[in-house]
């Protein structure tokens, strides 16, 4: 059932330690950012689902201020097909690469509150 | 119902700078959109009066249109105030040229303004707050220059682009700044100069980004009929595209291609005319990837070879293809929305009046915006007489 206030499930959600998104239930995509229509089909029937949290990194990039540790900006294309906007952590910034998996995981002290962050997927990336 | 042929229809008449760079504190956006408003028509040979038809912008003014047509005293009977970042004058050109042949206007002035500069210093924002809800935000990107770092990163992994190649254009961008007086950055640039900037967005260095200055600039635009009674050689609007697939960088399919791709196709079709005939580029180098990634969807050289394809000097003063001879958002003029810019070039350049960086035989030149995070994508293709 479509939520009324997409953004709100969003962060509750998150704020409990998952990753959200949406499925379509016309056309079955997956859908993110939240919304009330999907992108694809034009439904406006989504149900929430979790991501099981694992993707690979997209692309990324280095932001390196004055007065603070670097950090990094990528896109992670989870495995449910949806891309998110992120960073990874307990990895210095600058070994995040092209192609690296990661895995999902909730930041609770975010600039903006909770968010979603990414670690390094040891087990897979040794393989 | 079927679009009029807006080929060769209307033209662009009249095309001005307002003071460019560092204009100070005491100085507003609309000042500079006014200024470079009246400096336009009277290279047309006309006034506020004849004009009927409004388009602009000006970051941060929401009703921007009517900021304008009340302070230059113009009562317009037709309004075009599209926002798409800073190829909304590219579009307004389409905007005008579909305006004027319907007959809704007859003149049409295109106007935009900035103090972007001036502002940094004084806490005046020339944006307004981030639209809500973010889903990018906590991540702390810079925008906007993140969303073309990650772009060029992509484009690194996927096409072996380096680091060099987009000093290259930054180089280039710099030697054609170097022939325009008008340009801001003038002094000379290395390769090595670019690749020991300091980092701000990987692999984005300081000299990868466009400048940020000051600046506003008009065109005036009507019908090829009126066009031809004018002072100047008109500079005839042959095609234009229009495309943008996303807004957010984290919704952009692939981030090696954009929507440059259907804007360019669109305006070739409608000019009936391919790449091979173009004699000059002027584009959107909010960033030096920009450049690599316009020459590849504007259909220059294929997908992934624009790395190679800038290399060697060929974009810059000499080469086989002349790209932003008026120096660019590199290091000419980047007064946050530089759209309005490569149509002044393109004008110039085709009426023959670009002083030292002045191309030869210039028939068709390619003008093309983009707003956003590669986002908004607007291909003008202008021509003179000879063009028709």
């Amino acid at each position: 059932m479509t939520q009324s206030a997409p953004h709100r499930e969003y962060t509750d959600r998150v704020a409990t330690g998952s990753l959200p998104y949406q499925s379509c239930d016309g056309c079955l995509s997956a859908v993110f950012p939240p919304r009330v229509i999907c992108p694809f089909c034009g439904a406006t029937d989504l149900s929430w689902r979790e991501s099981a949290g694992l993707g690979t990194v997209y692309s990324a990039s280095v932001i390196a201020p004055r007065d603070a540790e670097p950090y990094s900006v990528v896109l992670v294309d989870l495995d449910e097909r949806f891309r998110i906007m992120s960073t990874v952590v307990d990895l210095p910034a600058r070994d995040v690469r092209i192609g690296m998996r990661v895995r999902a995981g909730v930041d609770p002290d975010g600039p903006t509150g909770p968010r979603v962050v990414f670690t390094p997927e040891e087990r897979e990336a040794a393989s | 119902m079927t679009l009029p042929d807006l080929r060769g229809s209307t033209a662009i008449v009249g095309v001005a700078e307002s003071d460019l760079g560092e204009v100070g504190p005491d100085r507003y956006a609309i000042e500079l959109a006014a200024q470079a408003a009246g400096a336009a028509l009277a290279e047309a040979g006309l006034t506020t009066r004849d004009v009927d038809g409004l388009f602009c912008a000006i970051a941060g003014r929401g009703m921007a249109p009517l900021d304008v047509a009340e302070y230059l005293g113009i009562r317009p009977r037709y309004t075009d105030g599209t926002m798409v970042g800073g190829s909304s004058f590219i579009s307004h050109l389409h905007h005008a040229a579909l305006a004027i042949t319907t007959g809704a206007c007859d003149v049409a002035l295109i106007t935009y303004g900035s103090t972007a500069r001036s502002d940094s210093g004084h806490g005046r924002l020339a944006m307004g707050p981030p639209e809500l809800p973010s889903y990018e935000a906590a991540y702390r990107p810079r925008p906007p220059i993140t969303g073309y770092a990650l772009a060029a990163a992509r484009h690194m992994h996927r096409y072996g682009t380096t680091r060099t190649h987009l000093a290259e254009v930054a180089v280039a961008a710099r030697q054609w700044a170097a022939l325009n007086p008008k340009a801001f950055a003038r002094d000379p640039l290395t390769v090595e100069d670019v690749l020991a900037a300091r980092m701000v967005s990987s692999p984005l260095s300081t000299l990868d980004c466009c400048l940020v200055t000051d600046g506003g600039g008009a065109v005036v635009v009507t019908s090829a009929e009126r066009a031809r009674d004018l002072p100047r050689p008109p500079v005839y609007l042959l095609g234009a595209g229009e495309a943008h697939w996303h807004r957010a960088i984290s919704q952009m399919p692939d981030l090696t291609v954009t929507a440059a791709t259907e804007s360019s196709a669109r305006a070739y079709r409608m000019a009936g005319i391919g790449p091979r005939d173009v004699n000059l580029v002027q584009l959107y180098d909010a960033f030096t990837i920009n450049t690599i990634l316009f020459l590849e969807d504007l259909g220059f050289c294929a997908k992934g070879e624009g790395g190679d394809f800038v290399s060697g000097g060929r974009i810059a003063p000499g080469g086989d293809l002349p790209v932003n001879t008026n120096g660019g958002g590199l290091s000419y003029c980047h007064p946050g929305m530089y759209g309005i810019f490569p149509l002044i070039e393109a004008t110039r350049q085709i009426r023959g009046e670009a002083g030292d960086r002045q191309q030869p035989g210039v028939t068709i030149a390619l003008a093309h915006g983009n707003g956003g995070q590669l986002s908004s994508q607007v291909t003008a293709v202008l021509g003179g007489g000879d063009s028709l």
